[in-house]
């Protein structure tokens, strides 16, 4: 398929809304959930991450105060 | 010989050692979901003819039909990992069918989205309460439930066990869903591609479909590896090796 200009690509023979509808939310829901899966495992590495620090600071307090 | 390579591949049924392995695949599988995107959407738009009855508008199927597959493939896949964790007990099973969830509901979602899309002009109606569109919906709210029902109950081994049982009976869905099209008068249409028979469709516009549902496939296990990477720490975070791993992300960063 060669399509003659730019406008007549977007148009997609006056299909254009829902050609561009269906790719367009595709694209973004992809692009969503992406984001989403890898803030999470960063923010369980960050949130893990300050309960062991708690836990080790809590560990030496004890062990001081003994 | 043959014990040890069969040692090996068990060896990453253990989530300390699937783990790293995961972290590896991930980024090969996205890589390669982006270039069969990119050959699939080209050869969609620019190579594929214009449809002779359809016009332009059919060129949602190089997502519509992709997206169908998925979101009834991965609820198998997840069936069968619920399935697993029950028999065995392993804990990565239950890991995995959670991580599969939230992308089959999506890809689930954008095959009714553009199934509506490409109904209103074809059929004049966004929607219509046919046997394949109302079974796909149902297929949504499976997604949904299992991902409510998991998330809802606080103890992991019982929420892991009610979830793979409402997968499980879910999977009846399936078959269901695949074969409304030739056991009811539905509006919508039959399979264009069957292992039966030739496909009822242009040469170029099969292969465009084909590679975007490669491509699909490589994103679901992409997303899917990130994703239980993140269930991984979170269900082992009281072992050794994620102790271990977590003072590695501290050193990295």
């Amino acid at each position: 398929m060669s399509w003659g200009s730019m406008s007549e690509f977007l148009a997609m023979g006056g299909a254009g809304f829902y050609v561009w509808g269906s790719y367009g939310v595709t694209f973004a829901l992809i692009v969503i959930e992406l984001v989403v899966v890898l803030r999470r495992r960063k923010q369980v590495v960050n949130r893990l991450q300050r309960l062991r620090r708690a836990m080790q600071a809590s560990r030496t307090r004890k062990e001081n105060r003994q | 010989m043959e014990s040890a390579q069969r040692f090996s591949l068990f060896r990453y049924a253990a989530p300390n050692m699937f783990y790293p392995l995961a972290g590896r695949l991930a980024p090969m599988f996205a890589v390669a979901a982006v270039v069969l995107a990119l050959v699939g959407l080209y050869m969609g738009f620019f190579v594929a003819p214009t449809d002779a009855v359809q016009g332009e508008v059919y060129r949602v199927i190089f997502i519509h039909v992709p997206a169908a597959w998925m979101s009834m493939f991965i609820y198998l896949v997840m069936a069968l990992w619920s399935g697993v964790g029950v028999v065995f007990n392993t804990r990565l099973s239950a890991m995995m069918a959670q991580a599969l969830a939230p992308t089959g509901a999506m890809f689930c979602f954008v095959a009714l989205w553009t199934g509506a899309l490409w109904g209103r002009p074809t059929w004049g109606a966004y929607w219509v309460w046919d046997a394949r569109l109302t079974s796909q919906l149902l297929l949504l709210f499976l997604y949904f439930g299992f991902m409510a029902l998991t998330a809802a109950i606080e103890d992991p081994r019982r929420a892991d066990r009610a979830g793979a049982i409402l997968a499980l009976v879910g999977a009846v869905n399936v078959p269901i869903i695949y074969f409304s099209v030739t056991w009811w008068n539905t509006l919508h249409q039959g399979a264009s591609v069957s292992l039966t028979k030739a496909p009822s469709m242009a040469t170029t516009m099969l292969w465009a479909m084909l590679i975007m549902a490669l491509a699909s496939w490589a994103y679901t296990i992409a997303v899917v590896l990130w994703r239980v990477r993140g269930l991984i720490l979170e269900r082992e975070r009281h072992t050794e090796w994620v102790a271990a791993e977590l003072d590695a992300a501290e050193a990295r960063a």
